[in-house]
C-alpha cells in the first residue's frame, strides 16, 4: 500500500476523482435520514441473499438486483488494468464496488499502525493546568469553616471506643488474628503420652493378635553409591535385567547397582516415591500371618544312621567280571556250597562258571530265552531248574561232587510209579517229558512243557518242590511241581491278577504270591489266605525274603523298594527310594545282615538290613554302598542280583552281557 | 433331634470376613474404610486354610479378622468421618450454588478428625512406638521434601519437616547415631534409642517428580503421613522430656528478655532450628551428659554368663568411644556438599560444623577463613585457595569413619583422589552365607591387603598371569559341574602297573614310600555316601531339604560369581597399570 500510494498520486487518473466524488456523494447521503439506507434489509448476514439474484430492497420496496460480476478472467483483467483495483472494496449491502478515497486509506493505515485514527488530533499539545497543583495562599472560598471541622467526631470516638473495648475483651479480632486462630485450632498439640517406657495400659482395647509388620531389609553393599567393583552388573547381567522388564519380580535385585565417583554426582532415586507408596500399600493391604523361621541347617534333616564303616563287612569293590554270553544275561544263581555260578541269557544258553577263577565250565543250549534259573537248595542233589520260554528244564549241571552227580542221575533215571491219575485240568497245563538222549547228553534230565510262557521258577527250601509262574495263565498262572513224584498241582482256583513272582517261606509252609500291586501269603497246609500285604506301589517286580522269614523286601518298577515286617503290619515298614529307575531285582544274604538291589540305572546298591531278635526293636536299614560298574545297554541296567551263600559277596548280571562279582 | 450345625458358623469360616462384607457391616465407603484401616492399623490376615476362610469360594479375597472389624465398629472416629462427609457435601453444594458466605463459613469450619487416642491405642508402650518409627521417619522425610501438592493437606508438609528436624535434634542431643550409609536411594541413618535400632532414609536432593496417577496415590500416602506425623510428634515430646529439653525446641542462645510468646511464634520451621547447628536449651542444667552416662553392667554378669557380660561390656565401651568420635574437630562444609545429612552426622559425634553463609543463611558459626578449622569437606576435583592448616577431604570420609567407629586415615579421601568403595554397615545382620568383599574383610582383619595391585605389579610375571587364567578355567569348570564327580581324576599319582612292578622286584630293602591317599576317590566315596543318606530322608522333609539345598547352591553360585568378577576386575586393572608403566617407559626412552 505504501508503494501503491505514490503511483496512484503520479497517475492522478480521473477514475480516482470519480470515486472521490462518489464517496462525497455517499457522505452526503449519510447525513440524510431518509435516503441513507439504500438497502432496507437491516443489519443481517448478507449471505442469506447468496441464492437470490437480489441483495435486498430499496426504500420503495423494489428489489436491489446484484450487479453483474465477471468471471475470474475478467477479475484478472480488471486487476491488471485498473490502477485502483487495490483500493476497491465491495459493499456487501449493495453489492457495488466502492473505490476508497485517499482519506479512507489514510484512516485505515493509521489504525493498522496503531496510531490515533484522527490525523488532526494533537497528541502532544501543551498541558493546560485547569486546577493548579501549587498551594495557593488565599482560599478560594471566602466563608469561615464550621466548628465541626475542628472538633473530633463524637460518634467516631464512640465507635473507636467500642471497638477498643471489644478488642480488649477479645470479642473482635482482625482477619489475621482469625486466620491464625483457625490455624492453631487445626495444629496438633503434643503432650506426654507415655509416662514410662514400657508400662502398658491394660484396660485399653487393642487389635486382636497383633502381628507387627516386618521391617524393610537393610541395604547391602550393592546399593552403595560407590560399591566394590564386583557388585556392578556385567554385560550378561545387564542383558538379563533388560530381558526381565516384563517380569520384574524375577530379578535378583530391584535396582541396577551404580557407581559414582563422588557424592555430588548422585542423582535423586527416581523410584523413591513409588517404593514408599508400595511400602504403604503393603502395610495397609498385605495379608499378614506368623511364619516360623527355620534355624536349622539342611544337614540336620538327614537321618541319624550309623556309619557304614561300623557295619562292615560288605562288598565294596568289583573283583571279577564273567565274560562269555553273547546277549544280555537275565538271571544268575549260585550253588548251595558257593562254588559255582549259573547264568541264563537271551542267547538261549546257560553257562556254569567257577566262582574262584571266573572260568566258564559248561555251556548248555536250552533252545529258548532263559528268564529264570535257580539252583536246587538241597545240597545232596545236583540239580538246577531253568526256564526257557514255555519249558521248565530240570538239569543236572555235572559239576562238583561226582557222587552227588551220579546219585542225582540215578534218582532221575527211573520215573516213579504214578499212583494217582493226573487230572485233565493239570494235563492241559503241563506235561512231564523225559529228556531225549541228545538232551540227556547236555545234562537235561526232565522237561516240563507248560501251556504259556514261564516267567519265574523257585525251589522250596527242601528241594523237592518247585513253583513256576506264568503271568498270562489267569487262574492257572502258578504251578507247584513235585520232583519226587513228578506231579504238578494248581494251587489256585481263581485268578488274583497278574502274578509277578512267587516265593516259598524258608521255614514255614507259606507261599508268597506277588501280583501287580499286592502280595498274598497262603498257608499251604491249611490251604487258605494267611495275610495280604499292601504295597501301595504301581507294579511289583521282584521280592526276596529274609532268612529269618519275618521280613520281606519288594522291588517295584516305580523305583521303590519296600521293606515289610510281617510281624509289624501289612503295610510297608520302610519305603526306600534309592534308585532313580525301576528296580529289577532284590536279594537277601543268607548269613550277613545285607541286602542288595539292582536297577535299570545300572546301580547295584548294597544295604545293611539288620533284624533283631528282640521283637520290640524295629529292623535297622542303612544303605551302604552304591556300585555302578555295569555299562549302559539300551536303557537296561542290572537284571539279576544274588549273594554268595557264605561270603559277603554279591553278583549281578546285566544287559551288558556280563556278570560281575563285588567283594 | 438336635439342631443341625450349619456350615461356616464356627471355625475358620466364621472368623474371617471379606472386605466387601466389612464395608457393609461398617456402612462406610471404601475410601473412608481405607483411611480408617490405615490410621487404626487394621490389616488383612492370611488364613491357614484360605478355602475354608472364604467359605468355600475360590480365588483370593481380601480377608479381615471379624474381631478386627468389630473393633473398628466401636471406633468414635467413624462418626467423625461421617460428619466430615456431611460437611464436605454441604460445602460442595454451597460451591455449586455460588453462595459465597456459606462457602466461606464451611471452608473455615471443616471438622478435624483427632487421632491422638489411636496413637496410644496402637502403641501402648513407648518402646512399641519406637519400634515402628522406621517407616514413620522415612515417610516424613520424604514428605518434607515435597512441594505444595493438591492431594496433600497444606500444613502436613511443614509439619513433617518440623518433626523430622526435631527428631534429628534429639538424636544429636542424645548422641544416638550408630550407622550411616550413602546408597543410591538416599542416605541411611541408624540411631539407637532405648535399645531400639531405628533406621530411616533421607532421599537425595530433589526427589519429587510427578507420578502417574495409576502408580502412586498421594492421598493414601498423606493418610499414612498424617498418622505417622502425629505419632512422631508424641515420640519427640517424650524424647525431649527424657533429655530435659524444652519442647518445642528452644535454641541455647535464647535470652530471657525475649518473650516466650515470641519464641513460640518463631514457628516450627525456623531456619535457625533447621540448621541443626546450635545446641538446644535444657530445662535443668545439672543433668549429666548422656555420652558419659555410666551403665551398670554388673547386673548382666549376675544373670547372664561371664563371656556374654564381657562382650556386652566391650560393645558398650566401643559405643562410648564412638559417641565422642569427632570431638575436637572443626569442620567446614563447602557449598557443593549436602549440608543437612553431613551436619547431622558430624554433630552427632561432637564435631563443630559451619558452612558458607550464602548456602544456608542461619546457623553458620564460623567463616571459612577461620584458621582453627581442622577439616574442610569438599566434593570437587580441585580447589584454588587452600589452607595448609586443614585437611581437604571428601564427604565419604565422615561416613566411613562412623561405620569403622574410629578416625580412619585421611590420605585415601583427599580432594581429587579416587575414593575407596563405600561399604554397607548393615550386612553384619545378614546370614552367614554371604559374599564378603576384601575391603570388608580388611576392616575386621588388618592382615588382609585390599589393594594388591602394587604387589602384583612388582611380582607378577607372565607365567603367573597364565596361572591365574588356569585357576579361572578350573573354577569355571567347578561352577558348571554340580556334583564335582568328574573333576577329581587328577590325583592318581600311582597307577596300578607301577605298583605291580614294585611288587615284582626282588627282595631287598628299599626306601619306604608314604601311603598314597587318593583324595579324589575319598571325596567320591564321601559324596556317594551322602547321596545315599540323602535318599533316606523322611518323605515329609524331602522337599524342605531340597529347597534348602537349592537355596544354598544358589547363594554359593552368587558368591562364586562375585568372586570371579572381582578377579577379572583385578586382572584388568593390573594389566592397565602395567600398560601405563610400559607406555611411560617407552616415552622416557624416546625422550632420552
Amino acid at each position: 500500500m505504501e508503494d501503491a500510494q505514490p503511483a496512484e498520486e503520479m497517475n492522478g487518473l480521473p477514475p480516482a476523482e470519480k470515486a472521490n466524488d462518489y464517496v462525497e456523494y455517499e457522505a452526503e447521503l449519510d447525513t440524510s435520514d431518509e435516503e441513507d439506507i439504500r438497502n432496507t434489509v437491516g443489519n443481517i448476514p448478507m449471505n442469506w441473499y447468496d441464492e437470490y439474484p437480489h441483495v435486498g430492497y430499496d426504500w420503495d420496496g423494489n428489489k436491489i438486483i446484484k450487479p453483474e460480476r465477471g468471471d475470474q478472467l475478467d477479475n484478472f483483467m480488471e486487476k491488471m488494468e485498473n490502477p485502483d483495483f487495490w483500493r476497491t472494496v465491495r459493499d456487501l449491502q449493495t453489492g457495488q464496488d466502492v473505490v476508497l478515497s485517499d482519506k479512507d486509506v489514510e484512516l485505515i493505515q493509521r489504525i493498522e499502525s496503531s496510531k490515533i485514527p484522527d490525523s488532526t488530533y494533537e497528541q502532544y499539545a501543551p498541558w493546560i493546568e485547569w486546577f493548579t497543583s501549587e498551594v495557593m495562599n488565599m482560599p478560594i472560598r471566602n466563608g469561615a469553616d464550621h466548628k465541626r471541622s475542628f472538633i473530633a467526631s463524637r460518634q467516631e470516638a464512640q465507635r473507636v471506643e467500642r471497638y477498643a473495648r471489644l478488642i480488649r475483651a477479645g470479642l473482635l479480632k482482625t482477619r489475621e488474628q482469625k486466620r491464625r486462630e483457625r490455624e492453631k485450632k487445626r495444629e496438633r498439640s503434643f503432650y506426654m503420652m507415655w509416662s514410662t517406657d514400657d508400662a502398658e495400659d491394660q484396660h485399653m482395647r487393642r487389635i486382636t493378635d497383633h502381628i507387627p509388620a516386618p521391617k524393610r531389609n537393610l541395604p547391602s553393599h550393592a546399593e552403595s553409591y560407590n560399591p566394590p567393583p564386583e557388585f556392578l552388573f556385567n554385560e550378561r547381567e545387564m542383558r538379563i535385567w533388560k530381558k526381565q522388564e516384563e517380569t520384574p519380580w524375577k530379578r535378583k535385585l530391584h535396582y541396577v547397582p551404580q557407581k559414582y565417583s563422588s557424592l555430588r554426582q548422585v542423582p535423586a532415586y527416581p523410584k523413591f516415591i513409588k517404593e514408599r507408596f508400595t511400602r504403604c500399600m503393603d502395610l495397609y493391604l498385605c495379608p499378614r500371618a506368623r511364619k516360623m523361621r527355620l534355624t536349622i541347617e539342611p544337614e540336620d534333616l538327614l537321618p541319624k544312621l550309623p556309619s557304614p564303616k561300623d557295619l562292615q563287612p560288605f562288598p565294596t569293590i568289583q573283583s571279577l567280571v564273567f565274560n562269555g554270553h553273547t546277549d544280555m544275561v537275565r538271571c544268575i544263581s549260585i550253588d548251595p556250597l558257593g562254588q559255582y555260578l549259573l547264568s541264563g541269557s537271551d542267547d538261549m544258553t546257560i553257562k556254569i562258571w567257577e566262582i574262584s577263577t571266573g572260568r566258564c565250565l559248561r555251556t548248555i543250549p536250552v533252545g529258548g530265552i532263559v528268564r529264570s534259573i535257580e539252583w536246587n537248595p538241597n545240597k545232596a542233589l545236583s540239580l538246577v531248574a531253568v526256564v526257557a520260554d514255555r519249558k521248565l528244564l530240570i538239569i543236572n549241571p555235572g559239576v562238583g561232587d561226582h557222587l552227588i552227580i551220579s546219585k542225582t542221575d540215578s534218582i532221575l533215571s527211573t520215573p516213579p510209579v504214578q499212583e494217582t491219575i493226573v487230572s485233565d485240568k493239570v494235563k492241559a497245563v503241563v506235561q512231564w517229558d523225559d529228556a531225549t538222549p541228545e538232551e540227556w547228553e547236555n545234562g537235561i534230565r526232565l522237561v516240563l512243557n507248560h501251556f504259556k510262557e514261564i516267567k519265574q521258577v523257585t525251589w522250596h527250601g527242601r528241594g523237592d518242590y518247585a513253583a513256576t509262574v506264568m503271568p498270562d495263565g489267569a487262574n492257572r498262572s502258578v504251578l507247584i511241581h513235585q520232583m519226587s513224584t513228578r506231579r504238578s498241582q494248581l494251587p489256585f482256583a481263581k485268578s488274583k491278577g497278574l502274578v509277578q513272582s512267587v516265593l516259598f517261606h524258608p521255614i514255614r509252609p507259606f507261599l508268597f504270591v506277588a501280583t501287580q500291586k499286592n502280595i498274598r501269603i497262603y498257608d499251604l497246609v491249611k490251604q487258605e489266605l494267611f495275610k495280604k500285604l499292601m504295597s501301595y506301589a504301581k507294579w511289583i517286580s521282584s521280592m526276596a525274603i529274609h532268612p529269618g522269614g519275618d521280613n520281606l523286601i519288594v522291588g517295584t518298577y516305580d523305583r521303590k523298594m519296600l521293606w515289610f515286617d510281617l510281624d509289624l503290619s501289612t503295610k510297608p515298614y520302610k519305603t526306600l527310594r534309592l534308585h532313580s529307575t525301576a528296580v529289577r531285582s532284590v536279594a537277601f544274604h543268607k548269613r550277613y545282615p545285607l541286602f542288595a538291589s539292582g536297577s535299570d540305572d545300572r546301580a547295584l546298591i548294597v544295604s545293611h538290613g539288620m533284624v533283631y531278635n528282640d521283637l520290640l526293636q524295629n529292623p535297622l536299614v542303612v544303605p551302604l554302598k552304591l556300585l555302578k560298574e555295569h555299562e549302559d545297554c539300551s536303557d537296561f541296567g542290572i537284571f539279576g542280583v544274588t549273594f554268595h551263600p557264605t561270603e559277603p559277596w554279591v553278583f549281578s548280571c546285566g544287559a551288558d552281557k556280563t556278570i560281575r562279582l563285588f567283594t | 433331634m438336635p439342631m443341625q450345625k450349619k456350615k461356616f458358623q464356627s471355625g475358620e469360616g466364621a472368623r474371617y470376613v471379606t472386605r466387601r462384607a466389612a464395608l457393609n457391616k461398617l456402612q462406610l465407603s471404601l475410601k473412608d474404610f481405607r483411611t480408617l484401616c490405615i490410621i487404626k492399623g487394621i490389616y488383612p490376615r492370611e488364613p491357614a486354610h484360605r478355602r475354608r476362610a472364604q467359605r468355600g469360594k475360590s480365588g483370593i479375597h481380601i480377608l479381615y479378622l471379624k474381631k478386627d472389624i468389630l473393633f473398628l465398629l466401636h471406633e468414635p472416629m467413624i462418626w467423625k468421618l461421617r460428619d466430615l462427609q456431611v460437611h464436605l457435601n454441604r460445602l460442595r453444594r454451597a460451591k455449586g450454588m455460588h453462595q459465597k458466605d456459606l462457602i466461606k463459613r464451611y471452608a473455615n469450619t471443616i471438622p478435624r478428625v483427632a487421632i491422638d487416642h489411636v496413637v496410644k491405642e496402637r502403641y501402648p508402650t513407648f518402646i512399641d512406638a519406637l519400634r515402628d518409627m522406621d517407616d514413620a521417619l522415612t515417610l516424613c522425610c520424604l514428605f518434607s521434601t515435597f512441594p505444595k501438592l493438591k492431594s496433600i493437606p497444606p500444613n502436613l508438609i511443614a509439619l513433617c519437616r518440623r518433626l523430622t528436624v526435631e527428631f534429628m535434634h534429639v538424636c544429636i542431643a542424645a548422641r544416638a547415631l550408630r550407622k550411616v550409609f550413602i546408597s543410591i536411594k538416599g542416605i541411611y541413618f541408624q540411631v539407637e534409642i532405648k535399645g531400639q535400632a531405628i533406621t530411616w532414609v533421607i532421599p537425595h536432593n530433589y526427589p519429587h517428580e510427578p507420578q502417574k496417577k495409576q502408580e502412586v496415590d498421594f492421598y493414601t500416602m498423606a493418610t499414612f503421613a498424617d498418622f505417622y506425623s502425629t505419632a512422631l510428634g508424641f515420640v519427640n515430646y517424650r524424647l525431649y522430656h527424657n533429655l530435659n529439653l524444652y519442647y518445642p525446641p528452644r535454641l541455647g542462645s535464647y535470652n530471657a528478655e525475649r518473650l516466650e510468646e515470641e519464641i513460640l511464634e518463631e514457628n516450627e520451621t525456623s531456619d535457625r532450628v533447621a540448621a541443626l547447628n546450635l545446641p538446644l536449651q535444657k530445662t535443668a542444667e545439672d543433668v549429666e551428659d548422656p555420652a558419659d552416662a555410666e551403665l551398670d553392667l554388673d547386673t548382666f554378669a549376675v544373670d547372664g554368663d561371664e563371656s556374654k557380660a564381657e562382650e556386652a561390656r566391650k560393645e558398650y565401651e566401643k559405643v562410648r568411644k564412638l559417641k565422642k568420635l569427632f570431638e575436637g574437630l572443626k569442620v567446614f562444609l563447602n557449598r557443593e556438599v549436602p549440608r543437612e545429612p553431613l551436619v547431622f552426622a558430624l554433630r552427632c559425634f561432637g564435631a563443630q560444623v559451619s558452612w558458607d553463609e550464602t548456602t544456608f543463611p542461619e546457623g553458620a558459626t564460623f567463616p571459612e577463613t577461620d584458621e582453627t578449622i581442622t577439616h574442610q569437606i569438599v566434593d570437587r576435583p580441585d580447589l584454588e585457595k587452600q589452607y595448609i592448616s586443614r585437611y581437604y577431604i571428601q564427604p565419604q570420609w565422615v561416613f566411613d569413619c562412623v561405620n569403622a567407629r574410629e578416625l580412619i586415615p585421611v590420605e585415601k579421601y583427599f580432594i581429587g583422589t579416587p575414593l575407596p568403595p563405600h561399604l554397607s554397615p548393615f550386612t553384619v545382620e545378614y546370614r552367614t552365607q554371604r559374599y564378603v568383599p576384601p575391603e570388608e574383610k580388611a576392616l575386621t582383619d588388618p592382615s588382609v591387603i585390599v589393594n594388591k595391585d602394587q604387589e602384583l605389579l612388582d611380582e607378577i610375571s607372565d607365567n603367573d598371569i597364565e596361572d591365574i587364567e588356569d585357576d579361572k578355567k578350573e573354577s569355571e569348570d567347578e561352577t558348571m559341574d554340580a556334583d564335582d564327580e568328574d573333576l577329581d581324576e587328577f590325583d592318581g599319582e600311582m597307577t596300578e602297573e607301577q605298583l605291580a612292578e614294585i611288587k615284582r622286584k626282588k627282595m631287598k630293602v628299599e626306601l619306604g614310600m608314604p601311603e598314597v591317599i587318593n583324595k579324589g576317590k575319598l571325596r567320591r566315596e564321601h559324596n556317594q555316601m551322602k547321596l545315599l543318606k540323602e535318599k533316606m530322608i523322611q518323605k515329609k522333609y524331602r522337599n524342605l531339604y531340597k529347597s534348602m539345598k537349592s537355596g544354598r547352591m544358589k547363594r554359593e553360585k552368587e558368591i562364586k560369581l562375585l568372586k570371579y568378577k572381582r578377579r577379572i576386575h583385578e586382572r584388568t586393572s593390573v594389566e592397565n597399570k602395567r600398560a601405563e608403566i610400559r607406555a611411560r617407559r617407552a616415552q622416557a626412552a624416546t625422550l632420552m
